[in-house]
């Protein structure tokens, strides 16, 4: 680092280390650990008056003396004042068996429970469900991101198409997925097509946007004055395009494919929601909700996201070995 | 002046018009300019910042074209002269390709020329010792110097054998020490290559120590001024800088330049 510190601190290496240790917990584990920490605190807290009149009702079965003592009138009450008047009555509020929301250990242990203390191959499993979803959203993926990247080509190299594709993807967008994914789901039925398929096209359709955006700029970002050195050699389109246009397109690749790849799995989820299907983390949303297991509903939520998280964080990763490979890093 | 060598012109402007039309009216960045450069010449061209320097090298290049007037390069227009890999360019900013290594980028015309693997390898190898970057090849651009990098983009422009060289301002941002001994590598390549050199600077010493002829050009409307003639012999040692021969000649082009800026 500066001369300064080496001159301060002379033989320091060791320290050094730990220093950069130390600074590194700061910058970048602590500020994570704090909203975490805020998260949880805000959660639990939460928990209580969303909680308030199904603890009540568990604890009068259980012989305690509850402030109103009618549920016709219990319920009429808001929840914080419900909460003011029964200080003493709450402690059921963190372990309901069907709470409006559920404490946070709770769903950690749901999620423990469905991930690595069942068999990935049953139906209880979330690992099963996550992966029925994961491999629509994979196949999306990688159908959205071939659409996007043919159509960014195609939009670069051919004016009529650079004056027409565009303004149909911005519209395609523009319409809500929830609408359109039941008439893609029924419309590929019909067809005889269900299951992985219109899942992983209405992933596509969420996914090739941003890829097609970005790729558009990526391709076209080489400078005048790179293009104007392929022009003294006479290079060919093609020349232009495989060793200018594609390797210059490839930082706006990876961003894009950060975005595409999250936008997947919603598709894959919310392909899964209207045809109340029975397998998958979108059917464990739905069947959650129509049996009132918040717990269920929100382990499925949190499933969902840290797929999501694990998905971009590789991709994060490719993107800085390829980087770094193709000399952009520093 | 009449011009003897108009016969054997490798490069050849009748005429040269060039009108950029911008945003706020038409801008003349050329206006009649007439040129005729032989053969194995080596000749510079100076002047004031946005007097069309650029311009006229990109013309000659293919890169713009003349709103009227003639350009030939080897007989033929710019664009069948660039067609048939009459040149290699120096832009006047490197412009490596950030992705491709420093061989990888002198490599870059050849794979797009279709040289064999092979000779390819070849050829890279011998260019980059040819301007002292012999153990970068594997190198990315961003870990050399600046002036580390316009070499490997002089490298990249000799890596194919084109008869005429253009270097827009190539050592226009190195420091005098560097700057020297290219000045002395390029002369000694010119000198064993044969090729035909158009280089644009803004050094004086620079242009009188290189050239065998000197072109002043002027702006607003961009146009030459004065062509001098440079009596050095072929061989010039750096000492040669302190000849009275060699101040003569810079006092001629100081005094051009000054004349067409219209100080005075
Ligand atoms: N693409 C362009 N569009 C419009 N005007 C231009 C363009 N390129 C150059 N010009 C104008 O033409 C004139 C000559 O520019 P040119 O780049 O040839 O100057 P130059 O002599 O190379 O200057 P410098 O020494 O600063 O590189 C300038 O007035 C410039 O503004
Ligand atoms: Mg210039």
């Amino acid at each position: 680092m500066t001369s300064v510190t080496e001159i301060a601190a002379p033989g320091a290496g060791a320290g050094r280390t730990g220093l950069r240790a130390w600074r590194w917990v700061r910058l970048r584990v602590l500020p994570i650990l704090a909203v975490v920490l805020g998260i949880v605190v805000v959660w639990y807290t939460a928990c209580v008056p969303m909680n308030v009149k199904e603890t009540l009702t568990f604890a009068e079965r259980a012989g305690a003396e509850v402030e109103p003592a009618s549920p016709a009138e219990r319920r009429d009450m808001g929840r914080v004042a419900l909460v003011l008047a029964n200080p003493g009555q709450l402690g059921g509020s963190f372990a309901l068996d069907r709470p409006r929301l559920p404490a946070p250990h709770q769903v950690v242990a749901e999620l423990w429970e469905t991930t690595v203390e069942t068999r990935p191959t049953s139906k209880r499993s979330l690992v099963y469900h996550g992966w029925v979803t994961l491999s629509a959203t994979l196949l999306g993926f990688g159908i959205g991101t071939a659409l996007g990247v043919l159509l960014a080509v195609g939009i670069v190299h051919d004016r009529a198409m650079d004056m027409s594709v565009l303004p149909w993807a911005i519209a395609s967008q523009t319409i809500p997925i929830l609408a359109i994914a039941p008439m893609i789901i029924v419309v590929l039925n019909s067809i005889g097509l269900q299951g992985l398929i219109p899942k992983a096209l209405i992933s596509a359709y969420l996914s090739f946007f941003p890829v097609v955006v970005s790729m558009v700029a990526g391709l076209r970002s080489p400078a005048a004055s790179q293009m104007d050195l392929m022009h003294t050699y006479s290079a060919t389109g093609g020349q232009v395009f495989r060793k200018l246009r594609l390797p210059a397109s490839v930082p706006y690749l990876f961003a894009a494919l950060k975005v595409g790849i999250a936008a997947s799995l919603i598709g894959a989820i919310v392909g899964e929601l209207p045809t109340g299907a029975s397998e998958g983390l979108g059917a464990r949303l739905l069947a959650g909700s129509y049996y009132g297991q918040t717990v269920q509903i929100w382990s499925a939520l949190f499933a969902a996201a840290i797929l999501a998280a694990a998905m971009v964080g590789l991709i994060g990763l490719i993107e800085r070995l390829t980087l770094r490979r193709m000399g952009f890093g520093r | 002046m009449k011009d003897t060598r108009a016969a054997e012109a490798v490069i050849e402007a009748k005429g040269l018009d060039l009108v950029f039309q911008t945003g706020d009216g038409p801008v003349q960045a050329l206006k009649d300019v007439n040129l005729a450069i032989g053969q194995g010449e080596f000749v510079s061209f100076i002047g004031p910042s946005g007097c069309g320097k650029t311009t006229l090298l990109r013309v000659i290049a293919a890169l713009e074209t003349p709103s009227a007037g003639r350009m030939t390069v080897n007989g033929m227009t710019p664009d069948e002269a660039r067609r048939a890999r009459a040149y290699g360019y120096v832009f006047q900013a490197a412009g490596l390709y950030p992705w491709r290594t420093i061989g990888g980028n002198v490599r870059l015309p050849l794979e797009i020329m279709g040289y064999p693997k092979s000779e390819q390898a070849e050829r890279v190898k011998r260019v980059l010792e040819l301007v002292d970057l012999a153990g970068f090849e594997k190198k990315f651009p961003w870990q050399l110097s600046g002036g580390m990098q316009q070499r490997a983009s002089i490298a990249r422009a000799l890596a194919f054998d084109a008869d005429i060289l253009l270097m827009d301002e190539p050592f226009g941002a190195l420091d005098e020490i560097v700057r020297d001994r290219l000045n002395e590598e390029l002369l000694a390549l010119w000198e064993r290559t044969g090729k035909t050199i158009a280089f644009v600077t803004h050094s004086i010493p620079e242009a009188v120590y290189l050239s065998t002829r000197i072109v002043v050009m002027s702006p607003r409307p961009g146009r030459i001024t004065d062509v001098i003639e440079s009596p050095l012999p072929k061989e010039r040692p750096l000492e040669i800088r302190d000849t009275p021969e060699f101040i003569e000649i810079a006092h001629r082009v100081r005094e051009g330049l000054r004349a067409g800026h219209g100080y005075d």
